[in-house]
């Protein structure tokens, strides 16, 4: 097996940090949303409440710090691979979603997703077989 | 109807052109090296002085705000094609926009992860 170039390894260490903080930070932002309830605004008072309750949440602060280090992550891998590289190579963050969704939110996975997911890191793994980067930088 | 398909062309074109403007940004700024503090602070004050990088931000919240009107009043189930065209209108705009080279291979590879979404999407409701 071929060893990974330095661009190579950059580029799936960041992808793998994309795939994690993404779908961890939606779940976490879940969770604690879920546990503040139905929102239902009638007054300004209400309003105000559901805001102190939602960010007194650890949960919503958690998954807030771990999509801001999701964006911040995927605008910097922008920075030197293409965009159609990382696009679909981030869509393995479905199969994530799907873990996550099962063993932390207990949500049965039907067979036809876990078939999506499949064919996801199937072409995940056909885009991740040409180069990271097929322009010249600025 | 005539609103909803202008609508769903504007939610697909919009985020993913916002993305593709994003990226263009980050090109002209080059390669991050390092994820040290100042580097990413130098990053992003370079970046806050590129056109491509509001441009991109603006067309994103067009595309975001369009999804939730469309969601007002049309199926959730519009989030399948949304998500899987949205890949292919990706790659197009990433070879003719940013100039990628988007081989036979990637795009083999993009259209099994389309499909993958949507068995995905679909597969949960």
């Amino acid at each position: 097996m071929k060893a990974l170039t330095p661009l190579q390894f950059k580029t799936y260490a960041s992808i793998l940090l994309m795939v994690i903080f993404g779908p961890v930070g939606n779940v976490l932002l879940r969770k604690g949303m879920k546990r503040i309830g139905p929102v239902a605004i009638t007054s300004p008072s209400e309003a105000i409440h559901i805001l102190l309750a939602v960010f007194s949440s650890d949960a919503v602060w958690l998954g807030i710090a771990s999509l801001i280090t999701f964006y911040i992550t995927y605008t910097l891998v922008l920075s030197w691979a293409d965009y159609t590289y990382v696009q679909p190579a981030s869509s393995v963050a479905y199969g994530m979603s799907a873990l996550l969704a099962h063993f932390a939110l207990k949500e049965v996975i039907s067979p036809v997703r876990w078939a999506g997911v499949l064919v996801i890191c199937l072409g995940v793994f056909v885009v991740s077989r040409t180069p990271p980067n097929t322009t010249e930088q600025a | 109807m005539v609103r909803e398909v202008i609508l769903f062309i504007l939610v697909i074109c919009a985020g993913t052109a916002g993305e593709l403007c994003i990226s263009r940004a980050m090109k002209q700024i080059g390669e991050v090296t390092n994820f040290h503090p100042a580097t990413l602070l130098s990053v992003f004050r370079r970046s806050v002085q590129i056109k491509w990088f509001w441009l991109g931000l603006s067309l994103m919240a067009t595309g975001f705000f369009s999804l939730l009107w469309v969601l007002s009043f049309a199926n959730v189930s519009l989030v399948v094609p949304v998500s899987a065209l949205s890949y292919a209108v990706g790659a197009f705009g990433g070879k003719v926009f940013l100039r990628e080279r988007v081989t036979r291979e990637r795009w083999m590879g993009i259209l099994l992860v389309s499909f993958g979404v949507i068995l995905v999407l679909v597969g949960r409701s």
